[in-house]
């Protein structure tokens, strides 16, 4: 028997340019922000994914539009390779009314059910208890879906990731866990706030799959959480994956780092996820320099595009202040 | 001599009582009707709602500590295991923060969850999920994310247990926009809540006094849901109006019982719902009255009390004729021996005292 003929490396190498793509779309809006920040347009805490684009992208692939997510406060990436529009992400960076979260969230709070998006959540750990309860309904529905919750490896040090890890093994809860380790809580080095620093073992201990993965290679992080998907969604149970990545800027807008020395920052920039995606395709022969440019001014334009239809957006009247505290009641 | 002067004056420049803010009563006690009536305790009232719920709806479930076939540390759910099963009847593992949050994700996505938690006290280990979440998602996310989830437990001192398992700390709570606190005090309303409470698409949290497990009485064989905006009038009267709800209810209408004796009619307002408050029921009385003594088992600073005494002063200062009192706990941990504990909770003798500073 002949195995079929297939166009896979066209396939894969299509996919591959559009894994590329997805980075740099987070990458370039990310640079946009920036920008805009530096120029007090847009303002509170901003928290930047650049270098950890590849985690993103590799776990949103290995899901489907009808599992959910949940994320943390350094959520652009999530949200944008989720579909989240990028002109109502960009608005809501603005705080106007036509921002996902209609002004009310801002970068560390973007939601968009339609897409099963369930936020930004910045208390560290806040989210997962949140990811168990999604995954519970599912279950208890008898739908197949999978919850993939992001956090970091700061929420490791969290009693809610004790708590929750023990809920999902104990119930069997189809949730896939995606710890970001970029190796710093804020400006604490996981040296010197985990006395184990190797996550999945921590993971491993309440008996569910966990292992670690090369988080600035997104076909490794793909491989990975496609596999882990597809056991969680067909009744595996939980699953653990420790991202191992690195953010290249500071945990906020600004800070000095004064905690890493700049050596150790270049050194993994060395391993930048989009170049290392890159060069591989370049290698193979399946990228050109008119791809490249030709995606960067896609995008180029789209962010542009959504800078200036976020300027001219309206912003939410003061009288509707108090909206969204309470359901409005059908009288 | 020049502030009570101004005092004085003020009083007499006061607008015309003749009207009150409202004629009517916001609610009363049901007069006894033609419906079949049933001898029952809170906590049967309480399992009657639960096991209507599950059996209405089948995206209700109970989920807590020892819910299941331990029957609830307090009964409540006993023998609900059996009948509904360990997937709807769930027992949870000793993780506040994992289960409350549990339940909050799941009723982000449809289900409506109802999550007992021993003790306010043990709450605190979930209030990040309560606060940060439940209250806050549905603004945060611009109202995409409503969390219809209903949080029980139990509250209050009077069981000798000491200063971990008997604080009031409902009005903390009470403090927090996205929010609706609920006190049932009355057989009615721990049979009636709940319902309420599960259909209203934003998270409720139900406190149950301790006391008030075994309290016995006559209920409606069809007891079904009721309001869970309007406080009641449990007490008509005329000279005064006590504010109390909960575990309080019970010492406020024995203090109206005692002053009766006395020849003075106090009104009785069990405010059934801490959080929106029923400013026009509170306000009603007092301008009916002119004095308001509020019975709290909260501690005074900062709390439940204060709020209502400041409403009170922001919306009927002109009507009141003596300074608004309040009877809350000594601001002490809860001690164990039963002199102490005793001593640091409001008391019916305290009321009486109260009142009579305002009435005298």
């Amino acid at each position: 028997m002949t195995p079929p003929v297939r166009p896979a490396t066209n396939l894969d190498a299509a996919h591959r340019l559009d894994l590329l793509r997805q980075m740099l779309f987070i990458r370039r809006f990310e640079e946009k922000c920036v920008e805009l920040y530096s120029g007090g347009e847009i303002r509170g805490f901003v928290h930047l994914y650049i270098g950890e684009e590849a985690v993103a992208v590799g776990v949103n692939s290995a899901l489907t539009p009808d599992d959910n997510i949940v994320s943390t406060y350094r959520e652009h990436g999530h949200a944008l390779v989720r579909g989240v529009p990028l002109d109502s992400v960009m608005a809501e960076m603005y705080g106007k009314v036509t921002g996902c979260s209609h002004g009310r969230g801002g970068s560390m709070h973007l939601f968009d059910t339609s897409r099963r998006f369930y936020g930004g959540n910045a208390i560290v750990g806040g989210g997962l208890p949140l990811a168990v309860g999604i995954a519970l309904a599912d279950k208890m529905r008898g739908q197949s879906r999978v919850t993939a919750c992001f956090f970091g490896d700061g929420a490791v040090a969290e009693g809610e990731f004790h708590e929750c890890m023990n809920l999902a093994a104990l119930w069997e809860l189809p949730v896939l866990f995606c710890c970001e380790n970029n190796r710093y809580a804020m400006g604490t080095a996981i040296e010197r706030a985990q006395a184990q620093t190797d996550l999945a073992v921590r993971a491993g201990s309440y008996g569910m799959p966990a292992w670690p993965v090369d988080g600035m290679d997104v076909l490794a992080v793909e491989r990975s959480a496609g596999l882990a998907a597809e056991t969680v969604r067909s009744g595996g149970g939980p699953h653990f994956l420790e991202l191992r990545t690195y953010r290249f800027r500071a945990h906020s807008m600004y800070d000095p780092e004064l905690y890493r020395n700049k050596d150790e920052v270049e050194l993994w920039k060395e391993r930048d996820p989009i170049t290392a995606l890159a060069e591989q395709m370049r290698a193979a022969g399946e990228l050109s320099d008119g791809d490249l440019a030709s995606i960067e001014d896609e995008l180029a334009r789209a962010i542009t595009e959504s800078v200036s239809s976020a300027r001219s957006a309206p912003a939410e009247d003061v009288r509707d202040l108090a909206k969204f505290v309470y359901t409005p009641r059908q009288s | 001599m020049s502030v009570s002067g101004a005092r004085a004056k003020s009083a007499r420049a006061r607008p015309a009582r003749a009207e009150p803010a409202r004629t009517e009563p916001a609610r009363v006690e049901p007069a006894a009707g033609a419906s079949e009536q049933i001898q029952t305790t809170y906590r049967e009232a309480m399992r009657a709602a639960i096991r209507d719920a599950m059996q209405r709806d089948d995206r209700v479930f109970l989920m807590g500590e020892d819910v299941g076939r331990y029957g609830g540390c307090f009964a409540v759910s006993m023998g609900l295991l059996a009948e509904f099963g360990p997937e709807r009847i769930r027992d949870t593992p000793l993780s506040e923060s994992a289960f409350v949050g549990a339940g909050i994700g799941a009723a982000m996505v449809g289900m409506r969850p109802i999550v007992e938690i021993m003790t306010v006290n043990f709450s605190l280990l979930a209030l990040d999920q309560i606060l940060n979440n439940a209250a806050t998602l549905l603004h945060m996310s611009g109202g995409q994310v409503g969390v219809p989830l209903v949080i029980r437990m139990t509250t209050g001192a009077g069981r000798q247990v000491a200063a971990q398992h008997s604080h009031s700390l409902e009005g903390w709570y009470t403090h927090i926009p996205g929010l609706r606190v609920l006190a049932p005090a009355t057989l009615e309303d721990a049979r009636g809540m709940l319902w309420t409470a599960l259909e209203d698409p934003d998270p409720v949290l139900i406190f149950e006094h301790g006391s008030l497990y075994n309290a016995k009485g006559m209920l409606a064989a069809d007891a079904g849901a009721v309001d869970i905006d309007s406080a009641a009038i449990r007490r008509p009267g005329g000279d005064v109006t006590l504010i109390a709800y909960g575990g309080t209810l019970g010492k406020a209408l024995a203090a109206a019982e005692a002053l009766e004796q006395d020849g003075i009619d106090a009104e009785v307002i069990d405010l059934r719902t801490l959080r929106p408050l029923d400013d026009a029921t509170i306000i009603g009385s007092v301008a009916r009255t002119h004095r308001a003594v509020i019975v709290d088992e909260g501690w005074r600073s900062g709390s439940l009390a204060a709020e209502i005494s400041a409403r009170i002063m922001e919306q009927a200062f002109f009507d009141l004729d003596a300074p608004v009192q309040r009877v809350c706990s000594a601001e002490v941990p809860i001690p164990y021996a039963r002199h102490l504990e005793a001593a640091a909770l409001p008391q019916v003798d305290g009321v009486v005292a109260a009142v009579r500073t305002v009435v005298g």
